[in-house]
């Protein structure tokens, strides 16, 4: 079970409303290499991993659903009093019929988040190396959105949000390390 | 020299209810340690023997299945 604490992880600041910004942040959101499909895919794989492992996969998933909720505090208040013509100047017009103010799981095309973003292989490897390349994925995709985003509180959150793909990736790495370890032999210093 | 698969113990319940696998094993194969192959590694006497083995060099050959026969997965 879960703890909830009602704060953010890392504050979340908006300069000003600037819905076309949202529509790129949402790929962070329900996006292939998103926040809700890292912390769905680690939560998911870290039933089938050895032991050792498990509870880094449990934390990092847990860790990713804060990540969503700073993001879709973005997107709330980057759109919440945007008008429906300033939605549709910001190419949200198609988002704003279907779904008013609302947030959804879709990507900054609007394709629906779908569990073929995610695997689970039951290989320890595999999955881990997945888990790596997701975390690679998901900081490009902050740096992206970094260029092209003009708000500094904004890009100040997203720059915390990228070191901790830096950080997930690292530890998913070391999680490699520890599963390729001879635990069987004896060491000799 | 690394094994070709590593072995653990996973924690069982006293509320597990299919009969318990003690040991599960998982494929650590060559090309996780080797990083970036070694020049003029030890090739296979015949190329036929390469062909069977899908590889040219010994050291990048990994059996499958588990040989040491050790639980399942």
């Amino acid at each position: 079970m879960w703890y909830y604490e009602k704060k953010l992880q890392y504050p979340v600041k908006v300069s000003q409303c600037n819905p076309m910004l949202a529509k790129y942040l949402i790929e962070q959101y329900g996006g292939a290499d998103g926040e809700l499909s890292a912390a769905l895919r680690y939560l998911n794989q870290r039933y089938t991993i050895p032991d050792k492992v498990v509870g880094l996969l449990n934390d990092i998933g847990t860790e990713e659903f804060a990540h969503l909720e700073m993001i879709a505090t973005m997107i709330y208040k980057l759109t919440k009093d945007a008008t429906p013509e300033q939605l549709k100047a910001a190419g949200l017009g198609a988002h704003f019929v279907n779904h008013d103010h609302a947030l959804y799981y879709h990507n900054a095309a609007g394709s629906p988040w779908t569990a073929t973003y995610i695997q689970a292989k039951g290989d320890p490897i595999a999955d881990l190396y997945e888990d790596v390349a997701a975390e690679e994925k998901a900081r490009a995709t902050y740096q992206w959105i970094i260029d092209i985003s003009d708000d500094p509180y904004i890009n100040d959150s997203l720059k915390f949000l990228r070191e901790r793909e830096i950080v997930h990736s690292q530890r998913f790495k070391e999680a490699i390390e520890i599963l390729k370890e001879e635990r069987d032999r004896q060491k000799i210093f | 020299m690394h094994t070709s698969y590593k072995c653990y113990h996973p924690y069982i319940s006293p509320f597990d209810p299919c009969k318990p696998i003690q040991t599960k094993c998982y494929s650590t194969p060559p090309n996780l340690y080797m990083t970036f192959q070694p020049t003029n590694l030890r090739q296979y006497d015949t190329p036929y023997q390469a062909l069977c083995h899908g590889t040219l060099w010994p050291d990048l050959f990994d059996p499958y299945p588990n040989v040491r026969k050790e639980g399942t997965s």
